[in-house]
C-alpha cells in the first residue's frame, strides 16, 4: 500500500515537472516576442477607449446604466483574454505540429492531460496578463474599478481556459497557417462583437436576445460586468454554470483528439 | 530478456496503403540490431510505430516486457529514438532543446541542465549551445538529435539513419560513441543504407522489404553464407581482350579495367598468381561493392529469404 503511494506519488511529480516544463516554455515563447504578443491588446483597447469612449461615447450617452465608455471596459478587456488566450495555443500547438516537434512530446511518457493542461497553462496566462494590462490602461481612461475582484479574476481565468481549449482544437485540425486565422476571423470575432462587448441585449427585440442566449461570451462578458460594475444582464450563477459546462465540454473533446492522436500521428 | 518484441503487427495508412504486412520481430536486451532494407520498406513506420509516433493497425508491440497498449508510458520511459527526419523547433537554443525533452520525461530542471551539459559535450555541442537551432549545420542537428534521445538514458536506443549527410570523421566519431553505448548496456536498434555501417557496428541484422521481414540473421552468418565476391582490377597496360584464366571468372569491362569474381575457396593469392602467369600487372583494386551490399541486393532481387548466392 505505501509502495504503491510512493509510486503514485513519483508519477505525480514526474508529471508536475513535464507540466511547468511546458508551461516555462510557452511563457517563454510569448514573453520573447512579447511586441507580437502582448502590446497589441494595450494598444487595440487604447484605440477603442479614445474612439468609442472620448469621441463617440458622449453621443450615445448611458448604457445599461453607466457611462458608455465605463459601460465597455469588461468586454474590451475580456475580449483580449479571449483572443491571446486562443491565439497562443493555437500557434504554439500548431507550430509544432507544422514543424514536427510536437514529437518530442509523443514520444514522453507524459499522458495527454498533462500535455493539454500544459498548453492550456501557458495560453491563460497570456490570456491573463494581457486582461490584466488592458484594465490598468482602462483604470487610466475610466473611474472603473472592480466592484469584486473575486469575480473579476475567476472569469479571466476561466474564459481564458475555455478559449485556450479552442485554439487547440482548432489547431488540431489546421492544415495551414490560413486555417488558424480563418477561425479567429469567422467565428471568434462575430461571437464576441455580438456577445454584448458594446451593447446590452436589452436593445436587441426579443428574438435576437433569444440568440444571444446561445453565445457563450454573452456569459462571460457579463459575468465580467457583474465583477467590474457590479450589474448584469444574466444571473451569475447561470453565468458560471454555463462557462464550467463549456470547458468541460472542449476540454473532453480536446482530449479525445489528443489521446486518438488526430492530426498529429499517422 | 528481449528489448523488443514485435507481433503480427500491421499498418494501413489513411491513404489505403499497407505499409507493414504482418511484422514478427524480437530483439535481445544488449544486442546491436541493424534493420535493413530498401527505400519505402516499411522501417520507419515500423519505428514509428515502437516509439509512439504512429498508430499501428493490429499487432502487438513489447518493449522489455511492457505491452504498449496497456503500459505506454513504460514503453515510452525506456525508449530513445533519433528520428529519420529532423523534428526540432528551430527558433530554440540548442540546449533548450534537450532540457525541455528531459522535462517532458519528469526530469528535474536542475538534473536536466546537468545531462544537457553531459551529452552535449559528449556530442560535441557544447560550443554551440547557445545558438538558435535553425543555424546549426545538418550533421550538427543529427547529433543534437542524438543527445535529445539519451537525455532520459533509455535502456533501448533506437536511430533512423543517424548518419545519413554525416562526414566520415564524424561517422567514424559516431559509431565509436554508440559502440561504447552499447557496451555499457544499452541496447540499439538502427537503420541505414551504408551497409558499411551496419556489418561493422551490427551483431545482427534484419531485411525488410516491402512491409515484410525478409531474413534476420547474425551478421557473421550473412556474411559467411556469401560465395562469390566480386573485385574490380585496374592494369597498369590496356588489354585487347580479358585474359582467358583456368577456373577464374574474369571480366573485361574496358581497355585497363577488369572485374573478378572470386567464388568460395578461391583466394585473392590464386588471382594474381593467375594474372601473373598470364603477363597482367596490376595496378590498384577495390571491391566492386560491399560485401553486405551484394547480399542485399541478391536477397531482395529474389524477394525472399537467405540462401546461398549464385555466381553470377
Ligand atoms: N503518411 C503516409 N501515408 C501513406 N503512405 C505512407 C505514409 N508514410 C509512409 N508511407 C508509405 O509507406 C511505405 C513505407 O514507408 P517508410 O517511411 O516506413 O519506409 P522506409 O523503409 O523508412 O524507407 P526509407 O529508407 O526511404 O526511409 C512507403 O511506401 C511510403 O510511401
Ligand atoms: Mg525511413
Amino acid at each position: 500500500m505505501s509502495a504503491h503511494s510512493g509510486t503514485d506519488l513519483r508519477r505525480g511529480y514526474r508529471y508536475w515537472v513535464t507540466f511547468s516544463t511546458l508551461l516555462q516554455k510557452e511563457v517563454l515563447r510569448f514573453s520573447r516576442i512579447w511586441v507580437q504578443t502582448i502590446l497589441p491588446s494595450a494598444i487595440t483597447t487604447m484605440l477603442y477607449f479614445v474612439i468609442f469612449g472620448r469621441l463617440i461615447g458622449d453621443r450615445i450617452g448611458s448604457m445599461g446604466g453607466f457611462a458608455y465608455m465605463d459601460f465597455i471596459v469588461p468586454g474590451l478587456a475580456l475580449m483580449s483574454v479571449i483572443t491571446n488566450a486562443y491565439s497562443n495555443v493555437v500557434s504554439s500547438f500548431y507550430s509544432s505540429k507544422f514543424s514536427r516537434y510536437v514529437e518530442e512530446l509523443l514520444v514522453s511518457p507524459a499522458p495527454p492531460w498533462v500535455i493539454l493542461a500544459g498548453y492550456v497553462a501557458g495560453g491563460v496566462v497570456r490570456g491573463v496578463i494581457v486582461g490584466l494590462v488592458v484594465m490598468l490602461v482602462a483604470m487610466f481612461f475610466t473611474d472603473v474599478a472592480p466592484h469584486s475582484w473575486l469575480v473579476t479574476l475567476s472569469v479571466f481565468v476561466l474564459t481564458a481556459v475555455l478559449f485556450a481549449l479552442g485554439g487547440f482544437i482548432n489547431a488540431v485540425f489546421a492544415n495551414s497557417f490560413d486555417d488558424i486565422s480563418i477561425v479567429p476571423i469567422f467565428v471568434l470575432a462575430p461571437l464576441t462583437y455580438l456577445g454584448g462587448v458594446f451593447y446590452s441585449i436589452e436593445l436587441l427585440p426579443e428574438f435576437w436576445q433569444w440568440v444571444s442566449l446561445l453565445n457563450p461570451v454573452l456569459y462571460m462578458v457579463n459575468a465580467f460586468r457583474y465583477g467590474l460594475l457590479g450589474t448584469t444582464d444574466i444571473p451569475l450563477v447561470m453565468a458560471f454554470v454555463i462557462i464550467a459546462a463549456f470547458i468541460v465540454a472542449l476540454g473532453a473533446v480536446s482530449l479525445r483528439l489528443l489521446e486518438r492522436g488526430v492530426g498529429i500521428k499517422q | 530478456m528481449h528489448a523488443l518484441v514485435v507481433q503480427q503487427l500491421r499498418k494501413v495508412y489513411r491513404s489505403g496503403f499497407e505499409a507493414l504486412k504482418g511484422v514478427d520481430l524480437t530483439v535481445e536486451e544488449g544486442d546491436f540490431f541493424a534493420l535493413l532494407g530498401p527505400n519505402g520498406a516499411g522501417k520507419s513506420t515500423l519505428i514509428g510505430i515502437v516509439t509512439s509516433l504512429v498508430n499501428k493497425t493490429s499487432g502487438r508491440v513489447c518493449v522489455f516486457g511492457h505491452d504498449l497498449d496497456t503500459e505506454p508510458e513504460a514503453v515510452k520511459a525506456s525508449l530513445g529514438v533519433v528520428p529519420q527526419e529532423f523534428n526540432f523547433n528551430l527558433f530554440l537554443p540548442v540546449a533548450e532543446v534537450v532540457i525541455n525533452q528531459a522535462g517532458y520525461f519528469g526530469i528535474p530542471r536542475r538534473e536536466a541542465r546537468r545531462r544537457a551539459e553531459f551529452y552535449l559535450k559528449k556530442l560535441d555541442l557544447w560550443e554551440r549551445r547557445r545558438s538558435e537551432m535553425r543555424l546549426l549545420s545538418g550533421g550538427m542537428k543529427r547529433r543534437l538529435m542524438i543527445a535529445r534521445a539519451l537525455v532520459h538514458r533509455p535502456k533501448l536506443l533506437i536511430l533512423d539513419e543517424p548518419t545519413a549527410g554525416v562526414d566520415i570523421e564524424i561517422r567514424r566519431a559516431m559509431w565509436a560513441y554508440l559502440r561504447e553505448l552499447n557496451a555499457e548496456g544499452t541496447t540499439i536498434i538502427l537503420t541505414t543504407h551504408y551497409l558499411e555501417e551496419a556489418e561493422s557496428l551490427c551483431r545482427n541484422i534484419a531485411m525488410i522489404d516491402d512491409g515484410r521481414i525478409a531474413a534476420v540473421a547474425e551478421t557473421q552468418a550473412l556474411l559467411a553464407e556469401l560465395d562469390a565476391e566480386a573485385f574490380v582490377l585496374t592494369l597498369t597496360a590496356p588489354l585487347a581482350a580479358a585474359p582467358a584464366l583456368a577456373g577464374l571468372d574474369v571480366k573485361r569491362l574496358d581497355a585497363t579495367t577488369l572485374e573478378a569474381q572470386l567464388h568460395r575457396g578461391q583466394t585473392l593469392n590464386d588471382l594474381f598468381a593467375a594474372l601473373r602467369a598470364a603477363g597482367v600487372e596490376v595496378a590498384s583494386m577495390r571491391n566492386k561493392q560491399n560485401r553486405l551490399e551484394q547480399l542485399f541486393l541478391e536477397m531482395i532481387d529474389r524477394g525472399r529469404g537467405i540462401a546461398p548466392a549464385q555466381a553470377a
